[in-house]
């Protein structure tokens, strides 16, 4: 056992792949040098040489692009988005290309796409989002977004050697605020699985990254009350593990999906469509999604708190969903 | 100009006799094999064209008329190991990386023994063992991935070059700047041809660009550039060999621009009635293979005899590829589901972590615990 931040488990895990696998290389902006803006891959150029840790122009598709040529060649890039905002201009690579080989002419694409995502800090609209459901609808990818430094490790290492592309959503809000003893030793997380964070009777509250320590937060105030929370942490956004989502809806009969997207079109949408869809009879109140609401991530700290969803917003619902 | 082998031999009236096309280091033997992939190109698009009009091809038809010798003198230019993302209009290209006729035709009639097994259409298809890469619909998007291509090549240290094509309406997008930049930068073996065909669809090169040719693009990546005529097969064949030779030395990317011109319209629905008609005129006395079975001929490479046999060769194997991509079956319906992700190996990814117990299960066991 070690005790490391969520960076340092992602760090650890990107290092101890390539460090066993000579075809994992990286390549993104200012990831050689100056280490990554998050210092993600600091020390790695010194260590891997300048042939794996590749700092390339600001060219977010031509990143994308050349990752799913240099896979074709056995290799298994991992891409670095500064932010993961910048993942859109990417969009026509990952959706057209790198998701539709193995499909169309039975290509595999071992890519892995990862960065930053996520709100909290400040960031703004272009270094805050969320951009999960842009991809959710897309068949072909593969989708991790992780809460933990566990689970931040397994993952990663998971989606390095997945041979197909995952595009890992790391929570910038988590990186030096997680701190956890991980094991040592070559395991994986596995994708597709969630994880029971808590169980609970009286009702479910499925959620996934930073959002899942806003509803272990809530779940700890209610308990207080008498109400016991079921946590259900998604880990994997694509694909999701339908089965504990039913288990869990199944279990308590309410269920309440947090996330950390804008409401429309949301992650917590599908969810909440497969448990109508497949656990209706088990319901004694509407599936409901919290969210943010429909605008870009504002600005200003009041009003960045304000668009978040936070523990007294979810203990709130939660007792609506109870009375319900 | 002639689209099969049939009307082979009869040259425009006004076009001299004897044709001076580049000079080159291929032997007379070589120099057949170019006129029979040149023939190729042509006369499977012929019966393509056959096949479209008696309704066999699912959606549209794409075709490189009198631009053929861009894509077989490019491709031809090639080693076995090397790579390609040819485009639409580079079904030469393939067919020089041993595409079988009959591949092409199952693919357009959406069939199920196509290489895509009915999944994809046209020359949308790809087989690394054969050095190609399937390129996509959006224009552009193939050169950074031909770029990361040569990027691996060049990290593995194997010695092949990458090499793909795009249009002059393709030169306008952000990923032809993108990837011809990335290559430039990081130095790797990457040639890309830009086939100046005169259109884009209906919008002619002047709505593209402001400049008069694409090649001076390359100044602004540091890179070499050549211009060439794109219907000269052998110019075609000898420039890239060049940027071949140095991008497989060391030497970097090259921006190739042939010049030639898209005879049809963008695809087989379309009549072209925006091409001024003496545009099509002064082309076609161009023409590509018109112009090397001239060389061929006069230079007493050949003889029409000879001539006429190559072509009646492909002639007869076509008619069998033809059948045979006639009979082929359609796919079963259900196979529209598989083969969307690549299968863990079999063991799976590696030893699982099992989970930490749920929180408040942690803290009735031990009191405490960050999970």
């Amino acid at each position: 056992m070690s005790s490391q931040t969520y960076l340092e488990a992602i760090r650890q895990g990107m290092w101890d792949e390539m460090s066993q696998d000579e075809s994992v290389f990286l390549l993104g902006q200012d990831v050689g040098t100056y280490g990554g803006a998050f210092r993600v891959t600091a020390g790695f150029l010194d260590h891997f040489g300048p042939t794996r840790v590749i700092d390339t122009p600001i060219s977010e598709s031509g990143m994308v692009g050349a990752a799913i040529g240099a896979s074709m060649l056995g290799l298994k890039p991992i891409v670095e988005m500064q932010f993961i905002d910048f993942i859109s201009c990417a969009y026509n690579q990952i959706i057209n290309f790198a998701a539709t080989c193995r499909y169309r002419w039975g290509q595999s694409v071992p890519i892995v796409i990862r960065g930053p995502s996520g709100g909290n800090i400040h960031g703004s609209a272009f270094h805050s989002q969320n951009p999960e459901s842009y991809f959710q609808h897309t068949p072909g990818l593969k989708i991790v977004a992780p809460s933990s430094a566990v689970d931040a490790k397994g993952l990663i290492r998971a989606a390095i050697r997945d041979p197909n592309p995952v595009l890992f959503f790391e929570h910038k809000y988590l990186y030096r605020r997680i701190k956890e003893e991980v094991p040592e030793g070559d395991w994986i997380v596995p994708i597709g699985k969630a994880r029971l964070a808590r169980t609970g009777r009286d009702l479910s509250i499925v959620t996934y990254g930073a959002m899942l320590h806003v509803a272990l937060d809530a779940a700890a105030r209610l308990e207080s009350e008498g109400v016991e929370v079921e946590v259900l942490d998604l880990r994997t956004i694509k694909p999701l593990d339908q089965e504990a989502i039913l288990a869990t809806a199944r279990k308590t009969n309410r269920v309440l999906v947090l996330t950390e997207e804008q409401t429309t079109g949301s992650v917590a949408g599908e969810v909440a469509a497969r448990i109508g869809e497949l656990a209706f009879g088990s319901l004694d109140a509407p599936v409901t999604r919290v969210c943010c609401p429909d605008t870009p991530v504002p600005f200003s700290p009041t009003m960045e708190e304000f668009y978040l969803p936070n523990a007294e917003k979810l203990v709130a619902k939660v007792r609506d969903l109870l009375r319900y | 100009m002639s689209t099969t082998g049939k009307s082979f031999g009869s040259l425009h009236p006004d076009t001299p006799k004897v044709e001076r096309l580049a000079e080159t280091s291929l032997s007379r033997e070589r120099q057949l094999d170019l006129y029979r992939l040149l023939r190729l190109t042509r006369m499977v698009e012929g019966r393509l064209g056959n096949l479209y009009r008696q309704n066999k091809v699912v959606g549209g038809l794409y075709t490189s008329l009198g631009q053929e010798a861009t894509a077989v003198g490019s491709a031809y230019a090639l080693e076995a190991g090397d790579f390609i993302g040819p485009l639409i209009r580079n079904l030469g290209s393939m067919l020089v990386r041993g595409v079988l006729p009959r591949e092409v035709m199952m693919q357009y009639m959406a069939r199920g023994l196509s290489p895509t097994g009915g999944k994809d259409g046209n020359t949308h298809f790809g087989d690394l063992a054969r050095g190609i890469v399937a390129p996509i619909s959006m224009l552009g998007a193939v050169i950074p991935v031909m770029a990361g291509v040569a990027l691996a090549a060049k990290m593995q240290g194997r010695p092949l070059v990458a090499l793909t094509y795009i249009g002059d309406g393709g030169t306008s997008t952000g990923d032809f700047h993108e990837g011809l930049n990335l290559a430039a930068v990081l130095d790797v073996p990457f040639v890309l041809i830009a086939e100046h065909n005169g259109y884009a669809y209906s919008t002619p090169t002047s709505r593209q660009m402001k400049i008069k040719h694409i090649v001076s693009r390359a100044a602004a990546y540091g890179i070499p550039g050549e211009m060439v005529d794109g219907n000269d097969v052998l110019a075609v064949y000898e420039v890239t060999k060049k940027a071949v030779e140095r991008a497989r030395a060391g030497g970097g990317p090259t921006l190739i621009e042939a010049k030639t011109f898209r005879m049809k319209g963008h695809a087989e629905h379309d009549d072209a009635g925006y091409v001024p008609p003496e545009l099509f005129e002064e082309w076609r006395k161009k023409d590509p293979i018109d112009r090397f079975e001239r060389h061929l001929l006069g230079l007493g490479l050949a003889t029409p005899e000879d001539l006429q046999k190559i072509v009646a060769e492909i002639d007869r194997g076509l008619d069998a590829e033809v059948d045979f991509a006639l009979a082929s079956p359609m796919p079963p319906p259900e196979r529209a589901l598989e083969g969307v992700y690549e299968p863990d190996p079999e063991g799976g990814l590696g030893t699982i972590l099992p989970d930490a117990p749920p929180v408040n299960e942690q803290n009735a066991q031990s009191g405490g615990g960050a999970r």
